[in-house]
């Protein structure tokens, strides 16, 4: 009876230890479900969402702080991945967070004083420029956030929708005619 | 024919091979075949796409109003995987701007309208012997020229006939021509075959092939007989042609190198990894023109067929007008809309009076009784149909599924891009879904959207690369403060140990540094008495009363600003 009892104890420890030092040895950096999270979102790092980018939101929704419906650039097919990556219900946008068309800012650069205040507020350094120079706008590196529109001074800084041309033109949905009943 | 030993053996031994699936659609051929390949008259006006190739646009290199000569470059090639562009005949430039141009899409591109002088007059060019060519001179000549794949792909022919990582053993030169009514490579088979084997003699040397394969398909028998005729003459070695059984899509890239060398080759995984590279008989007959004669890619063979008068096939210069090909060709009144390419692979043009592009090989008049509009859509019964008919092996029926309910990750799944929509499960789906048209669209949403992640991996990149950079920044500053701050101190120490030397050694560091300030206040005092105003040196008479008087006023509103600040009111400032 004691010696089955002492072998139970020695297994415990055992196991025990050994899960410990999985535990430290195979710790796994980060959260886990906020990178999932983070790599649906559009990463336009425009705050939105009322959280200083992309990753924080999604720690916070990794921790049930936040809604899901908080990400107009993700527009309804972001709610959806993030329903389907959490396993909740779908939840439609808010009133005042609707999706907008895609668009890139633009400067106009002949209104441009050179302030730098916008190179400041873009998050992904896509504003080409130095002070009392010219600035210009890297558009394929705009995500669209707007955050440069309030801090120009001069106003000269206009969100432009992406228009389609020949090379993102996309192949509609086929719209085939009904056979009509006789 | 007599064959010698040798070919004879050669012929025997080869033994093709089967792609699955594939259709017999009535082919329509012959009406295009009858007469040779025709000239067309100079145009009024050519319309020619800057952006005619796979790649980048090429960037235009003339100005409104300049005057070219035939053969002349327009636009620059822009990029690694780009292609130039010429003048197809001399005249002057009216416009550069976007038009309509022959797409799917019916969206404006960049174009320069050519509007031709009559005399087509060539600019000065010359050929090279490609054997005493550096290879790389010779695929900087394939570029500057323009050339790409005429089959219709049109990617630039410069960086397919380059394969440093692997080794090329078998050359396929595309003679096939699966689709019907199209008649173009045929034609020009049978008329130029000697320039087409010298070309794919340039690629083969190129690409450091062992064999050239020309794979044609059996009904075409004046083609199979020109193009061997053509070999025996020149003695092309390591070259066979070889006739292929009819069957559609036969002529796609990937069927002709399985049938010919058994080689399958997956999406996503280029042939020249197994081995084998392919290339259109009219693109190795434009490489012939453009390395030994030293012409670019001024015009191509089109087939005008359909609801026409005399179905035929003309050389045409590249920009010129769809309307003025057909109308040449006799259209009929009841011609409705215009298919480029065949009636399997091609896509409507948006109107006639798009230019002709590199990769138009065909041009069908398409009326009601010729085609009449499509039947309504039923839904699928699963017949299976489709995948009896697939040549790519895939499960037409599921990707339909997929595409029709946005389930772009499942249809990926199931091998979406290895479709080469050869429309062949369209063919013979008994519900008439326009299957295809999913397919297209399902492609492209995949690809917008995995433009889209992308876009999203580099700005989230760049955006945690700019927080590093700022909180870098910060450090930096921080450490710099005190750095400088350490410096300071360390002076500090300095002048207190030099300093016991001038004055009362017994003194202590307080008294030292009170000392200190009295001397600098003391210098400073002097310097200030040192110093008078200079702007009031060398004034006339005139100007030294104005300044008394203004000195005088100033004192003036000194003493009442003093007075009225007694009464603890701010003096007013004027």
């Amino acid at each position: 009876m004691i010696t089955a009892l002492w072998i139970m104890v020695a297994l415990a420890a055992l196991l025990g230890l050994i899960l410990g030092y999985a535990s430290i040895r195979f710790r796994v950096e980060g959260n886990p479900l906020a990178e999932k999270i983070d790599a649906v979102l559009p990463q336009t790092q425009c705050g939105q969402c009322g959280y200083p980018g992309c990753k924080p939101y999604a720690e916070a929704i990794a921790k049930g702080e936040a809604d899901i419906n908080l990400c107009p650039p993700g527009g309804e097919e972001g709610i959806h991945k993030l329903a389907e990556l959490l396993g909740v219900e779908f939840k439609p946008f808010g009133e005042n967070a609707q999706p907008k068309p895609k668009a890139v800012a633009f400067i106009d650069e002949e209104t441009c004083i050179g302030c730098t205040l916008c190179i400041q507020a873009c998050p992904v350094d896509a504003i080409v420029g130095a002070a009392k120079q010219m600035h210009t706008i890297i558009a394929s590196e705009c995500t669209g956030c707007e955050l440069c529109v309030p801090p120009c001074p001069v106003d000269c800084i206009s969100m432009l929708p992406l228009e389609e041309k020949l090379t993102n033109w996309k192949w509609r949905y086929p719209v085939t005619p009904l056979k009509l009943s006789k | 024919m007599a064959l010698s030993g040798d070919s004879f053996k050669a012929i025997e031994m080869r033994t093709l091979h089967h792609f699955h699936g594939g259709i017999h659609p009535p082919t329509h051929k012959s009406q295009s075949t009858g007469t040779g390949i025709a000239t067309l008259p100079l145009p009024e006006k050519l319309v020619v796409p800057l952006h005619q190739h796979v790649g980048n646009c090429a960037v235009p290199e003339v100005r409104v109003g300049e005057h070219v000569l035939k053969g002349q470059r327009i636009g620059r090639p822009e990029g690694r995987q780009s292609s130039a562009v010429h003048a197809p005949t001399s005249g002057t430039v009216a416009a550069i701007d976007m038009q309509t141009v022959a797409h799917a899409s019916g969206m404006p591109d960049l174009c320069v309208t050519l509007i031709p002088d009559g005399k087509d007059e060539w600019i000065a060019h010359a050929g090279v012997d490609y054997r005493n060519t550096s290879h790389t001179d010779l695929r900087h000549m394939l570029r500057d020229a323009g050339v790409v794949g005429l089959g219709g792909a049109v990617f630039p022919s410069d960086i397919k006939s380059y394969s440093r990582h692997h080794k090329i053993t078998t050359l396929v030169i595309n003679g096939a021509e699966c689709e019907p009514y199209i008649t173009c490579d045929d034609m020009l088979m049978r008329e130029r075959p000697r320039d087409i084997l010298r070309g794919a003699e340039v690629l083969r040397e190129l690409l450091y092939a062992d064999e050239v394969l020309i794979g044609i398909e059996d009904n075409k028998p004046e083609a199979i007989a020109a193009m061997r005729k053509a070999l025996e003459q020149d003695g092309h070695q390591h070259m066979e042609v070889i006739a292929v059984p009819t069957l559609y899509p036969g002529g796609g890239a990937k069927q002709l190198i399985l049938v010919l060398t058994g080689v399958e080759v997956a999406a996503g995984v280029r042939s020249t990894e197994k081995g084998v590279q392919c290339f259109n008989v009219a693109t190795a007959w434009s490489v012939w023109r453009a390395i030994a004669h030293g012409e670019p890619l001024l015009s191509r063979i089109v087939t005008v067929t359909g609801n026409v008068e005399h179905a035929q096939n003309f050389e045409v210069l590249l920009g010129t007008p769809v309307q003025e090909l057909v109308a040449y060709a006799g259209n009929k009144p009841d011609t409705g809309r215009y298919i480029m390419g065949g009636p399997m692979m091609g896509v409507d043009l948006p109107n006639s009076s798009v230019g002709v592009t590199k990769a138009t090989n065909c041009i069908i008049a398409a009326s009601p009784a010729l085609f009449p509009p499509p039947q309504p859509a039923l839904p699928c019964i699963r017949c299976t149909r489709c995948t009896d008919v697939c040549p790519a092996e895939l499960q037409p029926q599921d990707l339909y599924w997929f595409a029709k309910s946005n389930n772009f990750g499942k249809a990926q799944e199931f091998s979406l891009f290895d479709c080469i929509e050869c429309g062949a499960c369209a063919y013979v789906c008994p519900s008439h879904i326009p299957l295809v048209h999913y397919y297209r669209y399902a492609k492209s949403e995949i690809l917008v959207r995995d433009h889209d992640k992308r876009a999203a991996d580099l700005a989230r990149e760049r955006h945690e690369f700019r927080q590093f950079r700022i909180e870098r920044e910060k450090q930096e500053k921080a450490e710099r403060l005190a750095q400088k701050e350490r410096a300071a101190a360390e002076a500090k120490a300095k002048a207190v140990t030099e300093l016991p030397t001038q004055v009362d050694p017994a003194a202590d560091a307080d008294d030292t540094q009170q000392l200190r300030i009295d001397a600098a206040l003391a210098r400073a005092k002097e310097q200030a008495a040192a110093a008078s105003p200079r702007n009031t040196e060398l004034l006339t008479p005139e100007q030294r009363s104005e300044v008394e008087a203004i000195e005088a006023r100033r004192a003036k509103i000194h003493k009442i600003a003093s007075d009225a600040g007694a009464d603890d009111e701010p003096p007013k400032r004027n």
